[in-house]
C-alpha cells in the first residue's frame, strides 16, 4: 500500500483502490463493490445492543502501522514487546503448528511447521490466498453472503488480512494453528477474514486471540469466519477475545458441516464495549454434529450479546449449545440460542443449556431460546438458570482462609468450568488471571 | 479466677505477660489442669469468649456467653434447639448477619472480632459446618490445595498430606469430586473433617458433626476428632445429643440455654443430659 497507516474513509474510490493496491483478481474487486452497495442499503440490526454511537464516518478502514516481517526480532519495539507480553513467540515454540499475527489491517508475521507444510496444509494470509488460489472464489462469502446483515456487507467491502486454511483429504493437523489479532491504531476498523476448508476426513484446531489498547475513540472489529467441513472432517474453532472497553465487536461466524462432519465453536468473550456474536453451524449432511461452548464475562458498562445457532438440515444431526455467562457491575449479557430443525432432519438431537451468574445487584441478563422443530422425530432439550453468588458460599470459602476475591474467583471459575476445560491451557490460565484481577479491583 | 494474657506456650512452660487490657475474668472458675499429652505444661486457653452478646436482625440471640477453650482438649457445647449454639459458632467464625452488640473474643490473646473471616481462618480458627454449601465446578482437591497454601503449607507438603488424610478418613472415592456437590449428609461431614485434618487449626468448632451419620462414620469422625485434640488443637463439639460424646469424652461440657451458659461440668454432665434431658440442668 502506498499511504501506509493513513486512515481511510469509506467511499467507493477507497474500496476500488484497496482492491487494486492488494493486487486482487477482478472477481474480488466486483465482490467488494457489490458488498458496499448492500451495506449502504442495509439497516442496522433490529435487535440487541444500541449501536447508534458507532460512527461509520469516524473510523480508519485501513491502517498498516507495521510492515510484515519474517522474524519476531524485526518487528518495531512496541509491537514486539506487546507480542512478547502476550507470550506469542513462546506459544509458537511450544504448542502450535503455525502462527499468524495481524496488526490492524495486515498480517505482519506468519509461520508454519515444516512437517505440517509437508502434509500439504495451506496456512496463508487471506489476501495471499485470494491472489494465489483462484478456487478460493468458490468459498469466499458463500457461507455468509453480504445480504445476511449490514456488518457482513461492510466486512465484504473492506475486509483485509485474516487467515486461510486448507487441510487436504484425510490429513489430521495434530497440534493447533493460531492467529492473534491486535488493534493498535485509534478508531481503527479491523475486518479480517478467516476461511477454513477441511477436506473429507481431515481435522484441524484453530485458535484466535484478540486484544487492543484503550483509546478515547471507539474502534470497530468486524471479522468474518467461514468454515467448510466436508464429509467426516472435524474442525474446532476457539476464540478468546479480550478487546478493550472501547471496541465494538460485531462478528459473523458460520460453518457448513457435511455428512458425518463435526464443527465445534469455543468462545471466550471477556472484553469489548459491545459484542454481537452468534456462531452458526448449518448441519447439511446426515450425522453431522456441532458443539458450541461459550463463556462471556460482561463487566461494568459492557453489553455482550452472544448466542449460538444450529440449523439442522439433514437426518440424524446433533447439536449441543452450552453457555456460561458471568455479569459484574452494570454489565449486561444476552444469550440467544437458536435451534431450527427442518422437516428433513429426522432423528436429530439438540440440547441448549445456558446459565448465568450475576455478581452484582445491577447486573442484567437475558436468555432468548428459540427452538423450532418442523418434524416430530426429534429430541430437543433446553435448560436455563440464573443465579447469584450466595453469601453462604462466600462465607464458607472465606472461613477456610480464602480472601473474598479468591473466594469469588473460585466460585466463578467453578461455574464456568464446563467451558474452561475446553479452552487451551495457556488461555485458561489467562482467563483465570483476568477474572481474579477484576474481583480484586471490584472488592478493593 | 483471673487469667492474664497474652499467653504463649513455649518450651520452658507458659509465659504469662500481665498486660492490663488483656486481663480478663473467666467465669465459672476452675483449676488449671495439666494437659496429660503435654507432660508438665500447664495449658492456657487459646480461645476466650467474654460477655458475648449477639443479635441476628434485631433479635438478641446470645446474652453474655462466657467460655474458654484449651489446647489439646475436647470441649462440648450442648443445648436445646434454638439455644444459640450455631449462632455462637458462626459469630466466632465471622459469619455475615451476626451482629456483636457487646463483649469480646480473643484468639491467642489477640482480638478476633475485628478480623474478617479469612483472617480468622488464617490465624487458626476452623468451623466445620453443619450444612456445608455445594460449590459446583470446584474440585475438592484444588480447593484444599488453595486453602492449605493460605495456611502456609507448600505444594510439596500438600502433595504428601492430602493422600494421607484421604486414606485416614477412607475418602478415596471422594478424590476428583466437586466440593460438597451431591455429597450425602454423612459424606459432607467427612469432607469437613478432611479439611480440618489438612488445615491443622488451633481451634476447631464442629457444628453438629454427628448429625445424619451412620455408626461406622460416627466412629471414624470420633477418631479423627481425638487425633485432632491429641495434635494440640482446642476442639469444641457443638451438639444437642450426647451420642458422639460417648466416643469422644469431653474434658469440659458447657450447656447453653437462652443465650447464656447455664451449666458447666465434666463428661458426667453430658451423660446426665443424655438420661434426663435439658430440663435436668435448667434448674
Amino acid at each position: 500500500m502506498t499511504a501506509k497507516g493513513t486512515p481511510r474513509t469509506l467511499t467507493r474510490e477507497f474500496v476500488e483502490e484497496l482492491s487494486v493496491e492488494k493486487g486482487e483478481p477482478p472477481w474480488m474487486r466486483a465482490h467488494r463493490e457489490r458488498c458496499l452497495t448492500v451495506f449502504a442499503q442495509s439497516p442496522l440490526p433490529r435487535f440487541g445492543p444500541d449501536l447508534s454511537q458507532l460512527d461509520f464516518s469516524d473510523l480508519a478502514y485501513y491502517a498498516r502501522p507495521v510492515d510484515p516481517v519474517t522474524r519476531w526480532e524485526d518487528l518495531p519495539d512496541e509491537i514486539r514487546r506487546t507480542f512478547q507480553a502476550l507470550r506469542l513467540p513462546e506459544a509458537e515454540q511450544k504448542a502450535l503448528a503455525g502462527l499468524g499475527a495481524q496488526v490492524d489491517s495486515e498480517v505482519v508475521y506468519r509461520s508454519l511447521l515444516d512437517e505440517v507444510r509437508a502434509q500439504g496444509v495451506i496456512f496463508a494470509s487471506m489476501d495471499q490466498a485470494v491472489r494465489e488460489h483462484p478456487w478460493v472464489q468458490d468459498y469466499f462469502m458463500k457461507a455468509i453472503p453480504p445480504e445476511d446483515n449490514k456488518f457482513a456487507a461492510l466486512h465484504g467491502a473492506v475486509w483485509s488480512g485474516g487467515t486461510f486454511i486448507w487441510v487436504p483429504p484425510g490429513v489430521e493437523v495434530a497440534i493447533p494453528l493460531q492467529a492473534y489479532y491486535r488493534m493498535q491504531t485509534e478508531a481503527v476498523g479491523q475486518f479480517e477474514h478467516t476461511l477454513i476448508v477441511a477436506e473429507p476426513g481431515s481435522s484441524v484446531h484453530y485458535i484466535e486471540g484478540c486484544s487492543a489498547p484503550r483509546f478515547a475513540r471507539s474502534a470497530l472489529h468486524s471479522g468474518m469466519v467461514e468454515i467448510f467441513a466436508k464429509e467426516g472432517a472435524r474442525v474446532r474453532f476457539t476464540t478468546i477475545q479480550n478487546w478493550s472497553k472501547n471496541v465494538y465487536n460485531l462478528n459473523n461466524k458460520r460453518a457448513l458441516a457435511h455428512a458425518g462432519a463435526a464443527v465445534d465453536w469455543v468462545s471466550g468473550s471477556l472484553g469489548s464495549k459491545v459484542t454481537m456474536l452468534y456462531p452458526t453451524t448449518v448441519l447439511l449432511g446426515p450425522g453431522a454434529r456441532t458443539e458450541n461452548l461459550s463463556f462471556t464475562f460482561a463487566q461494568d458498562g459492557m453489553w455482550l450479546d452472544s448466542g449460538a445457532r444450529a440449523l439442522h438440515r439433514a437426518p440424524d444431526t446433533t447439536s449441543r449449545l452450552v453457555s456460561r455467562s458471568v455479569v459484574q457491575g452494570s454489565g449486561k449479557s444476552v444469550f440467544r440460542g437458536t435451534v431450527h430443525v427442518s422437516p428433513l432432519a429426522k432423528g436429530s438431537k439438540a440440547h441448549v443449556e445456558c446459565s448465568t451468574l450475576l455478581l452484582t445487584p445491577d447486573a442484567k441478563t437475558e436468555t432468548i431460546p428459540i427452538l423450532n422443530a418442523e418434524t416430530d422425530d426429534v429430541e430437543l432439550g433446553h435448560e436455563a438458570t440464573v443465579g447469584r453468588v450466595s453469601q453462604d458460599q462466600l462465607f464458607y470459602l472465606m472461613s477456610r482462609g480464602l480472601s473474598q476475591a479468591q473466594a469469588m474467583s473460585l466460585i466463578v471459575n467453578g461455574f464456568v468450568s464446563p467451558i474452561l476445560k475446553e479452552i487451551p491451557l495457556e488461555y485458561a490460565i489467562e482467563l483465570k488471571g483476568i477474572l481474579e484481577m477484576s474481583f480484586e479491583r471490584a472488592i478493593g | 479466677m483471673r487469667v492474664c494474657g497474652p499467653v504463649r506456650l513455649e518450651q520452658g512452660g507458659p509465659e504469662i505477660v500481665p498486660v492490663e487490657p488483656w486481663c480478663l475474668t473467666v467465669a465459672g472458675a476452675r483449676q488449671l489442669r495439666a494437659a496429660p499429652e503435654r507432660g508438665s505444661l500447664v495449658t492456657m486457653p487459646v480461645l476466650v469468649v467474654e460477655d458475648l452478646h449477639v443479635s441476628v436482625g434485631k433479635e438478641p440471640i446470645l446474652r453474655g456467653v462466657e467460655l474458654a477453650l484449651e489446647p489439646g482438649r475436647v470441649h462440648a457445647l450442648m443445648g436445646p434447639n434454638g439455644s444459640g449454639k450455631s449462632t455462637l459458632a458462626f459469630t466466632l467464625a465471622g459469619g455475615p448477619g451476626y451482629a456483636v452488640t457487646q463483649g469480646r473474643v480473643s484468639l491467642d490473646g489477640e482480638d478476633l472480632l475485628s478480623l474478617p473471616p479469612f483472617e480468622r481462618a488464617r490465624k487458626g480458627l476452623f468451623l466445620a459446618f453443619q450444612y456445608p454449601p455445594e460449590i459446583e465446578g470446584v474440585s475438592l482437591r484444588e480447593f484444599l490445595r488453595l486453602a492449605c497454601a493460605e495456611r502456609g503449607q507448600g505444594f510439596c507438603e500438600f502433595q504428601k498430606s492430602y493422600p494421607q488424610a484421604i486414606s485416614r478418613l477412607r475418602m478415596e472415592a471422594f478424590d476428583g469430586r466437586e466440593l460438597n456437590v451431591g455429597f450425602s449428609g454423612g459424606e459432607k461431614k467427612r469432607a469437613e473433617l478432611l479439611q480440618l485434618y489438612l488445615l491443622k487449626p488451633k481451634v476447631a468448632l464442629l457444628d453438629e458433626p454427628d448429625s445424619g451419620v451412620d455408626v461406622d462414620a460416627l466412629r471414624l469422625i470420633a477418631g479423627a476428632i481425638r487425633d485432632l485434640a491429641e495434635g494440640g488443637a482446642a476442639v469444641l463439639i457443638i451438639t444437642h445429643y450426647p451420642r458422639i460424646l460417648d466416643h469422644v469424652p469431653p474434658s469440659e461440657v458447657f450447656v447453653l440455654d437462652g443465650g447464656r451458659i447455664v451449666e458447666r461440668g465434666g463428661p458426667e454432665l453430658a451423660q446426665r443430659i443424655g438420661e434426663e434431658g435439658f430440663e435436668a440442668v435448667r434448674g
